[in-house]
């Protein structure tokens, strides 16, 4: 018998390696990129692990077979934390290889304009076919007539409050606190009997913004100017604003808040130790799902004494942050045919119907066709979400949604600026140090 | 399956030394040999990133955008940025008393560990536990002991009386720093006990024998004994530790992300958010450098100070 030894061994097998490599490392070394093994029939979708798990169900069993049924194309779905999506498409982009499509939240395509490729195509169609996207998503994915991603749903929060207990204080019938005050007042009696109001003034993505962006424009506070330039914080509204948090923290609010993240008031609610919050429709499906583990004080179960309501009205106005998911297709996919069939695809209405009814009123389609969904004839509790899009500011008003405004977003300056007068620091002081730091950042 | 291959020989030992023996036979070619693998994993996973993050730091360069170069204007940018400054004092503060704390508890209990006791090996080995536990998992449990509403530290105390109204740890910006501090120093003492431990354990019984025959009593054995002949060691471990300690991210962003009101905001917290969540690579980097000659400062003082240790 031949023996081979270990030196010939190695010979034959490092030759194969090598010759096996598309290119070799000859190639490699002189694209300066890994290789990209993806197939043209592959399409890899990044997403977030949605808060309605059900959808993420729809995505699997019922898109994925479909896709390759429809266009022959494999869909490879990854599901991740919203959290970790930024640091995977910043190494993405930084190599050059990673997912084809990746679902990003809020203003966030504006941070990636350079890395993702034009969609304007696919965007005017769906748009054109399903009555036209609202100005919430047109503002952020639609940068100079370049549509820079497809816009896939909008999601946003909602004051969701405990029935029986806003009764107890005279607002039955569906009444409810119109202004700030008159919040304030209610709130200050449901803490007094145990049952405070829930928010969050600590580092979280979500409910942090979500609540306190809205809060200051009904004072008639904003950002900066329409030129994205000129600060505009340090305005009588927004130390009028800070005023009013302060006592309305004191009063009316669980004051553990400070260090609230996002899940936080979902659990003090869902275990009834709130009686007011604001957030998306997660608690009130979670208890819907679960009706004989969450139940109220009486034994009932919670879900049926809950209810939706829009932030109170201030002398500025009444508003909402909504939160909008977008499809990019990132430059550097090998894809980008396929990874266009298949947005065209996905998007399409009797395909995005599967997963927008899988929401249950979660999320707004993109474009104003949804609003007539019959998902919203199901649950009238559900229903103040469908008008969310239309009362939606983004950040960084009155400038545009760029870079600048994320980045105030991301340093929490807004939040701590009322965090930091939460703590004591005079409303005065708290604006002006929120004003020098966006200063910092707007110039 | 079959395939072929054209240069396969018989096995047979070569009398012959091949160039490549009688090269390996030189020393300094040896040397070079051994030492390559390590030069090449140190190049690639501690030098390339580092230079990376250099260029990078004097670049205005964004996700996806390369930039240009800028000198030193991030750096002249980030020291006027508030929130670093806060950082900076917050990252100090941490290190120091985490440090003092784990080293006087970690000390206290390899001491203990180094007494003969009924179930010895099983306790150290228990020791070992919060530092085995991927801080993400521990941190997790530890924010839930700190949860402002289901806290069950804040229950324990209220039942034992010894509060009336629940305590904000996290909420509270002085509290929140603290309570930090807490994980960090649990998750932290167990490196320094076991490392200690095994100083403890080169010491001679017999230097403690003869000491104790000229009555010496335990602090002074302790004092003039064990503490001179541990003090290499523990040099090296705080060394170690305060690098980690520095550098921490996943502790403080996984209990506070920062907050409250950039009360807990580490270097490595800021620098992500900035980095990452505004996609702002080049401050992100900026911010990370700032660490470096604190610490290259911090290291070079230790080393000499270990190199006089050891000639005395």
């Amino acid at each position: 018998m031949t023996r081979i030894d270990r030196r010939s061994l190695l010979k034959l097998s490092g030759a194969g390696a090598i010759a096996a490599g598309t290119g070799g490392i000859a190639g490699v070394l002189a694209s300066g990129r890994a290789p990209a093994y993806a197939q043209a029939s592959t399409v890899h979708w990044l997403r977030w692990s949605d808060f309605v798990p059900a959808s993420d169900q729809v995505l699997r069993n019922k898109i994925i077979p479909e896709c390759e049924k429809a266009l022959g194309i494999k869909l490879n779905l990854e599901t991740i934390n919203a959290n970790d999506i930024q640091a995977r498409i910043t190494s993405s982009v930084q190599s050059g290889n990673g997912p084809d499509v990746i679902m990003v939240l809020n203003n966030w395509p504006r941070l990636y304009e350079a890395s993702i490729a034009d969609v304007s195509d696919v965007a005017e169609e769906i748009g054109k076919a399903q009555g036209g996207y609202y100005d919430i998503a047109r503002t952020i994915d639609n940068v100079d007539g370049k549509w820079i991603g497809v816009p896939w749903a909008i999601g946003g929060g909602l004051l969701t409050n405990r029935k029986s207990w806003f009764d107890e204080i005279g607002y039955s019938e569906g009444k409810f606190p119109e202004t700030w005050e008159e919040y304030r007042a209610a709130g200050k009696k449901l803490k007094a009997a145990g049952h405070p109001f829930g928010q969050t003034l600590g580092h979280t993505f979500g409910d942090a913004p979500g609540f306190w962006y809205p809060y200051l424009w009904s004072w008639g506070g904003k950002e900066v100017e329409a030129d994205g330039k000129t600060v505009a914080l340090n305005s009588k509204e927004t130390i009028d604003s800070v005023k009013f948090a302060v006592g309305f923290w004191k009063d009316c609010c669980d004051e553990g808040g400070l260090a609230w993240d996002d899940s936080s008031n979902n659990r003090a609610f869902l275990s009834g130790t709130i009686s007011s919050t604001n957030n998306g429709a997660s608690i009130y499906l979670e208890a819907k799902k679960k009706p004989d583990s969450y139940l109220t004080e009486k034994g009932t179960p919670l879900w049926k004494d809950i209810f939706h309501t829009r932030l109170p009205m201030g002398t500025g106005g009444q508003f909402a942050l909504p939160g909008p998911f977008t499809d990019l297709l990132m430059g550097y996919s090998k894809n980008q045919k396929a990874a266009k069939d298949f947005l065209r695809w996905v998007h399409s209405k009797p395909v995005f119907e599967q997963w927008f009814t899988s929401q249950q009123g979660y999320t707004d389609g993109a474009t104003k066709e949804w609003e007539k969904d019959p998902v919203w004839n199901v649950d009238p509790v559900m229903l103040p979400f469908r008008d969310l899009p239309n009362v939606g500011r983004l950040v960084g008003y009155a400038g545009p949604p760029d870079r600048a405004a994320a980045e105030v977003v991301t340093k929490y300056i807004i939040v701590d600026m009322y965090a930091k007068a939460v703590q004591g620091m005079p409303a005065e002081d708290a604006v002006k140090w929120a004003y020098e730091e966006l200063v910092k950042v707007y110039t | 399956m079959t395939f072929t291959y054209a240069a396969v020989r018989p096995y047979a030992r070569s009398p012959r030394r091949g160039p490549l023996t009688r090269l390996l036979e030189d020393e300094r070619w040896l040397a070079v040999t051994l030492l390559l693998p390590t030069v090449v994993l140190l190049g690639l996973f501690i030098a390339y990133p580092f230079v990376k993050g250099v260029e990078l730091s004097v670049t205005d360069a964004k996700v996806g955008i390369p930039g240009h170069f800028v000198g030193l204007q991030n750096f002249a940018d980030v020291w006027n940025d508030g929130i670093f400054r806060v950082a900076v004092w917050n990252t100090c503060l941490y290190t120091l008393v985490t440090t003092v704390f784990k080293l006087a508890l970690g000390l206290w209990l390899a001491l203990l560990l180094n007494n003969n006791f009924k179930g010895k090996a099983f306790t150290r080995a228990f020791i070992l536990l919060p530092f085995i536990i991927p801080t993400v998992l521990s941190t997790l449990a530890w924010k839930w002991m700190f949860d402002p509403t289901f806290s069950v530290i804040n229950y324990l105390l209220f039942q034992l009386g010894i509060i009336h109204s629940r305590i904000n740890w996290l909420g509270d910006p002085n509290l929140a720093l603290i309570s930090v501090i807490i994980v960090n120093v649990w998750r932290g003492v167990p490196f320094y006990a076991i490392s200690l431990l095994a100083g403890l354990q080169t010491i001679s019984p017999e230097l403690h024998e003869a000491a104790a025959i000229d009555g010496a009593r335990a602090w002074q054995r302790f004092r003039h004994v064990t503490w001179p002949l541990l003090l290499p060691v523990t040099l090296v471990i705080v060394l170690f530790s305060v690098i980690q300690t520095f550098a921490d991210f996943q502790l403080v962003y996984v209990l506070t992300g920062g907050g409250p009101a950039n009360a807990t905001q580490l270097f490595a917290t800021y620098a992500y958010q900035i980095g990452i969540g505004t996609g702002l690579l080049s401050q992100g980097a900026t911010i990370s450098l700032a660490v470096f000659p604190v610490l290259l400062l911090v290291v070079i003082v230790q080393l000499i100070y270990i190199r006089r240790v050891e000639t005395h």
